[in-house]
């Protein structure tokens, strides 16, 4: 099987192929693998698989039928890597790499580890018949999860090769160092390299955990890393699925509806089927049109007449949340304390607002594409997905094949941020490979991408809320319709509270939205973060309290605590009631087990309705944080994403009708907006890793709104705040 | 209908028998099996696949090979010389301006072009100039530093 990974490969990496085609296994608890048997195919060296039981029930491979090509694959491991005759490290994941730079992160926890240099440890990534099982990159779990599994896996290879050392030296254990990849005697002048070590050996472990190494061991993790696929992907080298070219392929363009819920009446194909070297498929309601090119393939799908019967839309932008606040169901309390009733009593002042958010797109700049090849009876599909293995199984369901007989390739994947979750295209690609022997590639063009995406859901949140005079919060009574609960649990210390949800997050009840809704970096907590820090800054204001002072008098959490503190002296901030006229905003929040705090400076041009944010500084704690400079790069990212759905992204649509087809109507953050961006990572490496891909963005809402409102005296109530809302905000005040 | 097209592609001649209407991108991705120009929106909206058409930058998603006759082409497949990175591209891989590095070969292109006609760039200027190349993993501010650091480190020359 060709793989298209553009990484650097070993010899051996090449001829692993590792599809465990001869391999019998018995799925019991210890290694399931007959060992010799498979050692023979890995060709020597060391190889350790990890278990660790403490994952998060669905993120186990234990318990679950795991196929390889043909045969039954080991599925009570989460993690696996090798070592090979010559040194050279391999690491092996189900996880993909979209841009969050896990290939780099990975790669220092296995080195670090192994007390190996980082260039001679490579990543398998995505691969579902190399790699284990592993149910999505999503949700930041890489490094919070399946990092620890990882390292014991490299911990126990290290412990193997020092016992291999002590017997070929004949020193006791105890004497023996490890150091660059090579076991060496502590005061002494013996020493052996880990591929000397490993030469002619077959060596299989399989541990339930190791001793990992403690932070004053580190001495690669919890260093800046540059990424390690830049140079591939400079130079146009690196191969993204729709790089992935097999003779004989045919690009396919498919028959799509003028709106969600249309029924297809009629179609007369023969306008295409004119053309010379197309090929027509029609299956029921699914209509394609194939050709070796392009343009032609395009060409014979505007030929395709078709008739669809749209239905009536119940809902639009602009509709949509009066839609939304009317079929939600009733709520589930997420958190709840004290006597409500009460807190309003104590209250000098209350606060009663509702919080307003619309749809918003994933928009990766590489729209879903896939590449699908049928072969002897075997599917190979490559696609842009962050979830390989839930994909070979989908694809196999719709073909009726056995998930043993489909082999999911992930090359690397050109941003996702929740949206690739949706496997779509790559079940298009595989039906038409079926369906016309040939290979296939389905290549989204960007209209297909803003109509299939699964968006972040609109949402309403509503709060009310009081406080003292003396500027201590009394209660809180808040209330989240479609975003979820994620982010909804607020984590001041108010005594009086309720948190409920209404709708759980993007997974709504049919009627809800008119179209697919999904996870969209943070889910959830943009929504209830912007409600939340908005609302905070109201009362804050209310009471004539600094809002850093207002959230510090009225927090009890200690890590909260510190990144607000840690976010204000980076900023340089000068407490004030607000509004100041200064033009600067608070926030912070707390996500995938990281918390943050972010403060921003914004001018806002009065006659326009323009904002623009000069500057955001944010804190993170973020626990052990393996790359400083990747979880940096991260931070940017998300300030500088967020930047978007605070602006200006929202879907515009009538009814299942989506109105945006392109970046021309649907904005998304560009340079000239580019604010100075300041990142501080709080030292918690003693701490165990937590999030790191989210949690900057979910502050991007409030804390421009409550600049904004420090700027103008007005309050923006609803995302994104668009020059038009400005304007309208600024004339009703 | 095939005409026979003769231009310059990274600096070697090229002849292409290829209908004169269809697209430099999808002609250099499927015909020419080029990985570096991508496409993002087919409508020249987010320069994921620039690329330089006599020294200027151009969405190759929107150019017809028609109009690429007798001109000269330069990928960023071909910004490499003697296996050595151009220094853009090294200033990339130093400043890690890139994340999902999808958008990065039209990026690099668009500032190539900007620095073959303005050596000595001022910040505002490399805004201005990559304002429509679009991102969405937010690597713009390291894309900047990048360029600055490029330009500082060509020193006015062409390369």
């Amino acid at each position: 099987m060709k793989t298209i990974d553009e990484k650097p490969r070993t010899l051996e990496e090449e001829n692993l192929e590792l599809d465990f085609s001869d391999i019998t296994m018995d799925p019991g608890p210890a290694f399931p693998l007959d060992r010799r048997e498979f050692l023979k195919l890995v060709g020597g060296g060391i190889v350790v698989f990890c278990t660790v039981t403490r994952l998060p029930a669905f993120q186990r491979g234990e318990g679950r039928r795991r196929r390889g090509m043909g045969h039954e694959l080991p599925h009570d491991f989460n993690a696996f890597l090798r070592i090979g005759e010559d040194g050279q490290v391999t690491g092996y994941t189900g996880k993909i790499e979209m841009g969050q730079g896990i290939d780099t992160s990975l790669a220092q926890e296995l080195a670090d580890e192994l007390d190996v240099q980082l260039n001679s440890v490579h990543m398998v990534m995505g691969d579902t018949a190399l790699c284990p099982w592993d149910r999505g990159t999503f949700g930041s779990m890489t490094t919070r999860f399946f990092g620890p599994p990882f390292r014991a896996a490299a911990a126990e290879a290290k412990a193997v090769l020092v016992e291999l050392a002590s017997e070929k030296l004949n020193v006791p254990k105890e004497r023996l160092r490890t150091k660059n990849g090579t076991v060496y005697e502590m005061g002494g002048s013996k020493k052996v390299s880990y591929g000397e070590l490993t030469k002619g050996k077959k060596i299989m472990r399989h541990v339930k955990g190791a001793e990992i190494e403690t932070p004053a061991e580190f001495t690669i993790i919890g260093k800046p890393v540059l990424r390690r696929d830049s140079v591939a992907k400079v130079t146009g080298r690196a191969h993204f699925s729709g790089d992935v070219k097999e003779p004989g392929m045919l690009c396919a363009r498919i028959l799509r509806p003028p709106a969600h819920g249309a029924k297809l009446v009629s179609v007369d194909t023969s306008g295409a089927h004119a053309i010379d070297g197309v090929q027509v498929v029609h299956e029921g309601n699914f209509v394609a049109v194939l050709h070796p090119e392009p343009e032609t393939a395009a060409e014979a799908l505007g030929k395709v007449k078709a008739k669809f019967d749209e239905p009536k839309p119940y809902a639009d932008d602009k509709t949509i949340f009066e839609h939304l606040l009317k079929v939600a169901p009733a709520g589930e309390v997420v958190a709840k304390g004290g006597n409500l009733a009460e807190g309003q009593k104590a209250a000098d002042y209350v606060v009663d607002e509702t919080y307003l958010n619309s749809y918003v797109a994933h928009s990766p700049m590489e729209p879903h594409t896939a590449m699908a090849k049928m072969e002897a009876g075997k599917l190979t599909l490559w696609a842009s997905t962050q979830t390989p293995f839930p994909l070979q199984d989908a694809a196999a369901s719709l073909l009726g094949m056995s998930p043993s007989d489909v082999r999911v390739i992930t090359p690397f994947v050109g941003g996702g941020f929740g949206g690739k979750s949706a496997i779509r295209q790559a079940l298009e690609a595989a039906r038409l490979a079926k369906l016309t022997g040939k290979p296939v590639q389905v290549a989204w063009t960007r209209a297909e991408e803003f109509f299939y995406d699964t968006f972040r859901p609109a949402a309403v949140v509503k709060i009310n809320a009081g406080v003292t005079k003396a500027g201590l919060m009394t209660f809180w009574d808040y209330g989240v319709y479609y975003a979820g609960a994620r982010g909804s649990e607020q984590f001041y210390d108010i005594p009086n509270h309720r948190t409920m949800a209404y709708g759980s997050g993007w997974r709504a009840a049919p009627g809800a939205h008119p179209f697919a809704t999904g996870p969209w970096r943070a889910p959830g907590n943009n929504t209830n973060t912007h409600a939340r820090e908005s609302q905070i800054d109201m009362l804050a204001s209310k009471a004539g309290v600094d809002p850093i002072e207002f959230r510090l008098k009225n927090l009890k959490d200690e890590r909260m605590r510190r990144v607000l503190q840690a976010a204000a002296k980076k900023f340089g901030w000068k407490p004030a009631k607000s509004p100041s006229g200064r033009g600067y905003g608070v926030a912070c929040g707390t996500d995938v087990g990281a918390v943050v705090a972010h403060i921003a400076e914004v001018a806002v041009d009065k006659s326009t309705g323009h904002i623009q944010v000069k500057r955001v500084v944010c804190a993170q704690e973020m626990g052990l944080c393996v790359n400083p400079e990747g979880a940096r790069i991260q931070m940017e990212g998300c300030i500088t994403m967020g930047l978007g759905y605070a602006l200006t992204e929202e879907v515009k649509f009538t009814g299942g009708d989506i109105h945006d087809h392109n970046f021309d109507t649907y904005t998304i953050p560009h340079f000239s907006w580019l604010p100075k961006i300041e990142t501080v990572i709080l030292d918690a490496n003693d701490k165990p890793a937590q999030g790191g891909g989210e949690p900057a963005v979910i502050c991007m809402g409030a804390v421009i709104a409550n600049a904004v409102y420090d700027a103008t005296s007005v309050r923006m109530l609803q995302l994104p705040m668009t020059p038009e809302r400005v304007k309208e905000a600024l004339s009703r005040a | 209908m095939k005409d026979t097209l003769r231009f310059k592609l990274n600096g070697k001649p090229v002849s292409l028998k290829v209908d004169p209407s269809r697209t430099l991108l999808w002609v250099l991705r499927y015909d020419l099996k080029f990985t570096g120009p991508k496409y993002g929106c087919g409508e020249a909206l987010c320069g994921a696949c620039t690329v330089i058409l006599d020294r200027q930058a151009v969405r190759s998603c929107s150019i017809e090979m028609k109009d690429v006759a007798g001109k000269e082409v330069t990928t960023i497949e071909g910004l490499e010389k003697n296996g050595k990175l151009h220094p853009l591209q090294e200033a990339f891989v130093e400043h890690d301006a890139l994340q999902c590095g999808y958008c990065t070969p039209g990026m690099i292109m668009n500032a190539y072009s900007l620095l073959l006609n303005n050596p000595r760039p001022s910040r505002t200027q490399i805004i201005e100039e990559m304002d429509g190349n679009l991102c969405r993993c937010g690597a713009h501010m390291r894309i900047v530093a990048a360029i600055e650091a490029a330009a500082e480190q060509m020193g006015g020359r062409e390369r």
